[in-house]
């Protein structure tokens, strides 16, 4: 079901970067990677099921749980044009009614045997998780093909989804971080697939019929498109039977339209949405190496001193920490299958997002002349490999990371050799790809709320302004 | 007790974690015993619990002090320190402390709530002595320069406009607590009100400091790949060398709330409002304040009456009369002073607001009337036990739920008796807390409405029928 915005966290000191609507495995993606120094006794077995699907499993039979992962390509990049949502409208109605059980029957039997199902979608993706208690997993295989192979779709269900979904866009709609996000990829991709709304919009949502959910259930459901991976208390021989009961009878291929490469418009430019709302809130981004890139890994190195790296990150440091003009900026890598960005974010009181911004594009500008220090490339290094076994301490965090690589056409052993990767970065090539890669004339920036003295800015109108950075 | 709001989504997984932490899952065990518990000499508490299936550990310190712990007009201190708690000490420069946790390979964060305040690292577990000694190190030497201060007060009324300042729905949660707590300070939001915080100093901070940070205040739990032996030795090395204080206060007694004898009711309307929607707080017991296997029968009172969509309330309010398009409940029972129930609706296409709430009263009026049924209670119970097996995937998430229970008094014993006591809950006993608990008498509701004519206002509306409904 879809959650309605609750209260309930402590405070935290500094905030985390919001996943921006992608799939979490998606962000596993970036930071896909391996333990190396730990020689943690992980053991990731490539196996094929006897219905010839390809899986990775690590078994763990000292908790008695099952964790799956699982993506098809595709994403919402496969949404019509005029149905944008579509992909995030079917996550939604995965566990509303399957086979011959209704939506209400559906989610008892789910409760009943306490299995984890869920749905996600990305640009280019869209995720599965299922998790199920040992004991129970054969009745949770059960519950789990249908949805898989035969969900309903049945009207009263679709309906009652798409009130939701309206009423979450009515929500995002007023949310100043929602919003600069939304508009940043509208402005940067524009006529592009990757510009169009993720979660669509309510005139898209409210024309999605329930014939366009079962198109694109049966067009992107394949095994042709289809990764697993499984964590857990299972042998190779019992998930190759469980991912052929679960998945053995979908289509050999999927049917996709084909979505081009791209990247983000360049140039730089400037848009302001006006709300009225004390603290604006920025997003800005350009163009970034593929994932295949021999440069990507040291223009992940680059971005985690850039802004990715919490308090250790120069943005941190000049924007926060120097001079308390935000609580939270940051900036991450995104490889997408037809675009790589770096983007990042900021929330100011309108007062100093003109201030705040000038800052961001002066940190960029300075590590593209002169590279990252030593010092702060092996304080990157150190982290980057030191925390790397962080990321596979439990089941599921194990499955989500495996799923990335697997996506990403990465073999097991990549989780090996990741931290040999990041040691091999030298000083030369980090200032090398720094200059490549951060170009503040390039930016795409768009800012939500009443930001003082900024205006919108085409790229030919925006370069006098930067010569001239506003203050706020 | 509500904690402060954070309506941010999708937060990464351990942030994300730790939202799920203070759910009142929070509690759950399974039982069997986990947890190595000891004192140190100084009266440190410490708990260790052991995870060996990668070499990586969790290492966290919790004070007994929160929010609801600071003196009147200086509303957000003990959340400003645990920012400043990073600034530096005798030993580690200005802003090092989280770079220095980062080189090793680490990641820091830290968090405030009412009761409670934690630092935490996780980190490769050969890392956990430097991980203690930087910890016991702030713990009695926190330096301060005033200027620090100051650039990082700017940083806290940033994270308010973000928090609060930005977000009607957020706006209206702190009015409500505010108007839940007469006297209480719970009733203050964690995060504080905006013009007392803009006045906050080094020397509040510090004399917050000195008056709560101290080994006989604070709480050590480690998980991960470590032994209780090894911990032990560790925290005997750095925490166990620093002597206890005397003078931390020896019991938390906060301003009590006379009896509510009205319904309280709050209208917010706010441009900035996507949809229709009404909030409903009740004052309950908390796991520390209830009556024995009073707060397990919320637990699944709530579970049934609002947690997800085989809830009565979305069964009846979104699937049935089709009213709403998303409602639910809560039971929040972690407060060392009290807890809350919680409800919400948002107000399907057109649909007037009254109209929810009223749906929503005739669910809990029946359930308070009629009991529910045992295969309610059944599933209910069943989802809780099966959510301590899940946890126990997570070193970190245990680490939180022991760390909460025993910063509110709580014991590793009252820990791990939890699936046992929540076995023993009869239709009989959710009845009763139904019956003695959602009444409107102990309430706060809240409309969010919105509104085009422009400045969000805060106004107080009558109480509606408001004495028949329970």
């Amino acid at each position: 079901m879809i959650g309605f915005t609750r209260a309930a966290a402590g405070l935290i000191r500094k905030a985390v970067r919001p996943s921006l609507g992608l799939a979490l495995p998606a962000l596993a993606l970036l930071f896909t990677a391996s333990f190396s120094h730990q020689a943690a006794a992980m053991n990731i077995q490539k196996i094929k099921t006897p219905g010839g699907i390809e899986a990775w499993l690590v078994e763990e039979h000292s908790v008695p749980l099952i964790s799956l992962r699982y993506a098809f390509d595709g994403g919402n990049s496969q949404d019509p044009a005029g149905k944008e949502g579509l992909a995030n409208f079917l996550t939604a109605m995965m566990d509303e009614g399957a086979g011959d059980l209704t939506s209400g029957e559906y989610q008892e039997r789910m409760e009943d045997i306490s299995m984890r199902m869920s749905y996600d979608d990305s640009k280019d993706s869209l995720y599965g998780s299922f998790e199920t208690l040992s004991a129970n997993r054969d009745k949770a295989v059960e519950l789990l093909k249908p949805s898989v192979q035969k969900p309903r779709f049945d009207n009263e269900a679709v309906e009652r989804i798409r009130q939701q979904l309206i009423a979450n866009l009515q929500y995002a709609d007023k949310d100043p971080e929602k919003v600069a996000m939304r508009e940043w990829y509208a402005q940067a991709f524009a006529g592009h697939p990757y510009a169009r709304p993720s979660n669509g919009t309510i005139d898209t949502v409210s024309k999605i019929t329930r014939e366009d959910l079962a198109d694109y259930h049966k067009r992107t459901f394949a095994r042709d498109n289809l990764k697993v991976v499984a964590v857990g208390d299972i042998t190779p021989e019992e998930l190759g039977k469980l991912i052929d009961d679960v998945f053995g009878a979908l289509p050999e291929k999927a049917k996709l339209f084909p979505v081009a490469q791209t990247e983000p418009t360049k140039g730089g430019s400037q848009k302001i949405v006006e709300m009225g709302v004390p603290q604006s809130v920025a997003v800005f981004g350009l163009g970034a190496m593929p994932r295949k890139d021999p440069d990507f890994i040291a223009a992940f190195v680059v971005n985690h001193i850039l802004g990715g790296g919490g308090f250790s990150a120069k943005l941190m440091e000049e924007v926060r920490e120097k001079r308390g003009l935000a609580y939270s900026v940051y900036t991450y890598l995104q490889p997408y299958q037809q675009a790589s960005i770096l983007v990042g974010s900021v929330a100011t009181k309108n007062a100093a997002m003109g201030e705040s911004l000038s800052i961001i594009r002066n940190e960029l500008k300075k590590i593209a002349e002169n590279g990252p220090s030593k010092e702060d490339l092996d304080a990157a290094k150190s982290y980057l490999t030191g925390s790397y076994a962080l990321r596979f301490d439990t089941n599921s965090k194990i499955a989500s990371q495996l799923l990335g690589l697997m996506q990403e056409g990465f073999g097991p052993d990549y989780v090996e050799n990741r931290n040999k990767l990041i040691d091999a970065v030298t000083v030369e090539d980090a200032k090398r790809v720094a200059a490549r890669l951060l170009k503040p004339d390039d930016l795409v920036v768009t800012i939500v709320g009443k930001p003082t003295g900024l205006k919108s800015a085409s790229p030919a109108a925006l370069q006098p302004a930067l010569a001239a950075p506003d203050r706020g | 007790m509500r904690l402060a709001t954070c309506y941010r989504f999708n937060l990464l997984t351990f942030l994300a974690m730790l939202m799920l932490a203070v759910s009142p899952q929070a509690y759950a065990s399974d039982g069997t015993t986990r947890a190595t518990e000891f004192k140190l000499g100084n009266g440190m508490e410490v708990v260790v619990i052991p995870d060996h299936r990668s070499p990586v550990v969790t290492h966290m310190v919790w004070y007994r002090v929160g929010a609801a712990d600071e003196d009147r007009g200086t509303s957000g201190i003990a959340h400003f320190l645990e920012h400043l708690m990073f600034k530096s000490t005798d030993k580690i420069p200005v802003g090092e402390f989280s770079k220095i946790v980062g080189r090793l390979g680490g990641q820091d964060n830290a968090f405030t709530g009412n009761d409670a305040t934690a630092y935490f690292q996780r980190v490769s577990k050969d890392r956990l002595g430097k991980m203690m000694e930087m910890e016991a190190d702030r713990m009695v030497h926190l330096r301060l320069d005033e200027k620090e201060v100051l650039t990082e007060r700017d940083v806290i009324l940033e994270e308010r406009r973000s928090r609060i300042e930005n977000n009607p729905s957020a706006l209206l949660d702190e009015q409500m607590n505010a108007s839940l707590y007469l006297n209480h300070p719970y009733g203050k939001p964690v995060i504080g009100w905006y013009h007392e915080m803009a006045k906050l100093s080094r020397k509040d901070a510090l004399d917050f400091y000195k008056r709560y940070y101290a080994p006989n205040n604070a709480i050590l739990v480690v998980s991960g790949d470590v032994t209780a032996d090894e911990v032990r030795r560790l925290a005997e090395e750095t925490y166990g060398k620093i002597p206890a204080n005397p003078d931390v206060p020896a019991t938390r007694n906060r301003p009590t709330d006379p009896p509510q004898i009205v319904p309280r009711r709050l209208t917010l309307k706010d441009p900035r409002a996507g949809n229709y929607s009404f909030q409903r707080y009740y004052q309950a017991p908390s796991y520390v304040t209830a009556k024995p296997g009073e707060a397990e029968a919320l637990d699944i009172l709530m579970k049934i009456a609002g947690s997800g969509s085989t809830s009565r309330l979305y069964k009846k309010l979104v699937v049935e009369s089709k009213l709403a398009s998303s409602a639910g409940g809560d039971y929040s029972g972690y407060g060392l002073d009290g807890g809350t129930i919680s409800l919400y609706g948002v107000a399907a296409d057109g649909v007037p607001l009254e109209k929810v709430e009223a749906a929503a009263d005739a669910v809990l009026a029946d359930i308070a009337k009629n009991g529910v049924t045992e295969a309610e209670l059944t599933r209910a119970k069943n989802s809780y036990l099966a959510d301590y097996v899940y946890d126990s995937d997570n070193q970190a998430t245990l680490a939180r739920r022991y760390g909460w229970n025993l910063a509110v008094g709580r014991t590793v014993a009252d820990v791990e008796a939890w699936p046992a006591n929540i076995s023993k809950v009869t239709t009989g006993d959710v009845k009763k807390v139904a019956a003695q608990y959602l009444d409107l008498k102990d309430s706060v509701t809240g409309y969010l409405i919105p509104d085009q004519s422009g400045v969000a206002q805060a106004q107080e509306a009558p109480a509606q029928s408001a004495g028949e409904l329970r």
